[in-house]
């Protein structure tokens, strides 16, 4: 018997037994429950991995194999890249399960089924090789994530930032809805490997190309792609912070792996011809998302904002690397987005802490609070320098895998977006670390509006271990990740260590970010005055209605269209 | 031309469901723009599986399996779809009536997220 579709079918059976056990079921058995499934899950993607090192695992549902070459069924297909997605997810949720144990304070049942159906969202999303299939795993997870971050729905920011949220996204899907309708009536298959030996054989044609941008446009929603990032703040804002942990750690990441997947199995035969106009189409907007990101998140005092256009940034440099439409840029994506998860997962879990002892997440309300608070403030500091990228963890190795693909196809100067991007987000980090643990606290002013912000724990309770302990794993996981070559050798991929030049531009990207910090810290009216202007245009656009929102994804639309017109004509 | 025909009728329904939704200044009347939209995917995928001068794909003794039929995987798709599409639907909607109960005013711009 095949180990595939259990790492769907098992949380969603533990979602309905949890669901239908509620009344019997105490608070502390539902976590331990939540918690055994998602490392059984962890067990059986690893074994997984393992497993597909021998070769991509094809497992047919109800046992409906292909004939004569056409799939009549829906396969998972699971190859390296798949499986070790797969895994991350399932170690993020444990990790974010055993945090918010103690978390909430009256939190029924149904916050563990919701996320027990988005981890096995997640996973079949990772691991399904039938492109429908995959549309569906993406509406089963935004439906979940929709209704855990309205979960706090008692409060009217929630309530308006989960509709944006929503319906966004939910557009997004039609976006991707669309292309894959387009994909089917040019082939007549919805298995991805047959969609792509398929296309090979045909000419490209102008329906073939829609469907590829198509695809890739309702995906890039979810991804946080400039201008379709616009509801990832206000999600991550009024979110519970473990739904943080995970919109930020992995599900906006995995729509960037899945374009990235698709690409690879689907178009890369028949697009082969155009790859120097495609890589354009994927670098550009994302060395914009990279630096809109970062400008945002370096201007933000509201800390859940600020990690969560450092996500945005971020996403634009994992946009870059899957434009270098290379074996070689994908697993350095892969390795980034699994030190980046847990570096964002970590710097989440101590935001959180913070907000269960002083009800604000607001870095000038929080300035010098934490005082003397040593292990706050060593986990707070040492993941903005692993965000900033400090060897050796599992960033610094992400930068320096993308840095020689990049090198490897003629874009070495990627580097500096790397350096400017990933500065400014580790230096924003910096800041609003030294300014809380280490600042003097500001006089209190009033009538600010993020008064309301303490509904999610207790107040003043001591803090348990539970919430530290994950937060302290995060880091020495993404540690480990950097440290060890275990990730690029699972993902069959030899990459030169570390060069001379890599720790270069390390230091420089550090030297950005400790200058960056230093002019905020100091308050010298020149940067004030220089960022004065385009911030007030940035904080313009992000306006917080979804009207508007989608007003911008709109002309995004447009803009790629005439990108893929210009490409292919 | 007509062989275009749905595909515009698509194009077009889609179109239309955005503008209501970037125009809106009612959260019920977003959830319907919404579902306008949505409605220009069932249009595409029920004419990319349509054939002319074919049957629904219902075998019997009387028709035979060799019977030309529409394709009825998109059929599947589209039933999937309506599915997934009532989830939100129902989900925006409650979310709306909980907007309503604590400003008292369905108006996204009045409702609006805080910013930061």
């Amino acid at each position: 018997m095949s180990l595939a579709p259990l790492p769907v079918a098992i949380p969603l059976l533990v979602a309905a037994v949890v669901m239908g056990a509620s009344r019997i079921l105490p608070r502390w058995l539902t976590d331990m429950l939540a918690i055994v499934t998602s490392l059984g899950v962890l067990g059986i993607c690893v074994t997984l991995l393992r497993q597909a090192q021998n070769g991509t695992i094809n497992y047919w549902f109800g046992g409906w194999h292909p004939r004569g070459g056409a799939a009549i069924g829906i396969a998972f297909s699971i190859d390296t890249s798949a499986a070790l997605v797969a895994a991350f997810v399932a170690l993020l949720f444990a990790l974010t399960f055993v945090y918010s144990a103690w978390y909430f304070e009256d939190v029924g049942h149904v916050y563990h089924v919701i996320m027990l159906v988005f981890l096995g969202a997640l996973c079949g999303f990772a691991l399904t090789g039938d492109i429908f299939n995959l549309f569906v795993f993406f509406e089963m997870m935004s439906a979940a994530a929709f209704a855990l971050c309205g979960y706090k729905i008692e409060e009217e920011a929630a309530l308006a930032g989960t509709i944006n949220f929503a319906i966004t996204n939910t557009v997004g899907a039609f976006f991707l809805l669309i292309g894959i309708a387009l994909v089917y009536g040019k082939t007549g298959a919805l298995n991805m490997a047959q969609i792509g030996t398929t296309l090979a054989h045909q000419p490209v044609s102008g329906a073939v190309v829609a469907a590829f941008g198509l695809i890739c446009f309702g995906l890039a929603v979810k991804g946080a792609i400039a201008p379709l990032h616009l509801w990832l703040d206000d999600a991550h804002a009024v979110a519970p912070t473990p739904l943080c942990v995970i919109f930020s750690g992995i599900m906006v990441q995995i729509a960037l792996y899945a374009i990235a997947r698709i690409y690879f199995s689907m178009f890369a035969p028949a697009l082969h011809a155009h790859v120097d106009a495609l890589r354009w189409i994927f670098i550009v907007p994302g060395i914009v998302t990279a630096l809109i990101g970062g400008v945002m998140a370096y201007l933000q005092s509201h800390l859940k904002r600020l990690l969560a256009f450092s996500t945005v940034s971020h996403s634009g440099i994992f946009l870059c690397a899957i434009g270098f439409l290379t074996p070689l840029g994908f697993a350095g994506m892969i390795v980034y987005i699994v030190a980046h998860g847990l570096v964002k997962a970590s710097l989440f879990m101590g935001t959180g802490i913070l907000l269960a002892r002083y009800g604000t997440v607001d870095e000038k309300r929080l300035a010098g609070k934490s005082r003397g608070a040593i292990w706050g403030a060593i986990l707070f500091l040492t993941g903005g320098l692993a965000l900033a990228g400090l060897p050796p963890f599992g960033d610094f190795l992400g930068k320096v895998v993308l840095e020689h693909a990049a090198s490897t196809i003629g874009l070495g100067w990627m580097a500096a977006v790397f350096i400017v991007g990933s500065a400014l987000d580790g230096g924003a980090v910096i800041r609003a670390g030294l300014r809380i643990y280490f600042g003097s606290e500001e006089r209190e002013r009033t009538g600010h509006h993020e008064q309301r912000e303490n509904q999610e724990a207790p107040d003043g309770r001591k803090r348990p271990w539970t919430m530290t302990l994950p937060s302290l794993a995060c880091l020495l996981l993404c540690l480990g990740v950097g440290a060890t070559p275990y990730g690029l050798r699972a993902l069959h991929v030899r990459a030169p260590g570390p060069d001379l030049r890599s720790y270069l531009y390390e230091i420089a990207t550090l030297l950005v970010a400790a200058a960056l910090t230093a002019a905020s810290l100091s308050s010298s009216r020149l940067l004030h005055r220089l960022f004065r202007g385009p911030a007030r245009v940035l904080h313009a656009v992000h306006s917080g209605t979804f009207t508007d929102y989608l007003a911008w994804m709109a002309s995004g639309a447009g803009v790629l269209a005439l990108a893929l017109l210009a490409a292919f004509w | 031309m007509m062989h275009y025909l749905p595909y515009l009728v698509a194009v077009w329904i889609f179109l239309v469901g955005l503008f209501g939704l970037v125009t809106t200044r009612n959260l019920i009347h977003a959830v319907l723009s919404l579902s306008v939209t949505q409605s220009s995917t069932y249009v595409l995928l029920l004419s990319i599986g349509f054939r002319r001068n074919a049957g629904a794909p219902i075998y019997s003794t009387d028709v035979p399996v060799s019977t030309p039929s529409v394709d009825p995987v998109m059929h599947a798709l589209t039933l999937t779809d309506i599915v997934v599409g009532a989830t939100v639907m129902a989900l925006v909607l409650a979310l709306t009536m909980q907007v309503h109960r604590k400003t008292g005013t369905i108006d996204p711009d009045k409702a609006r997220s805080m910013t930061g």
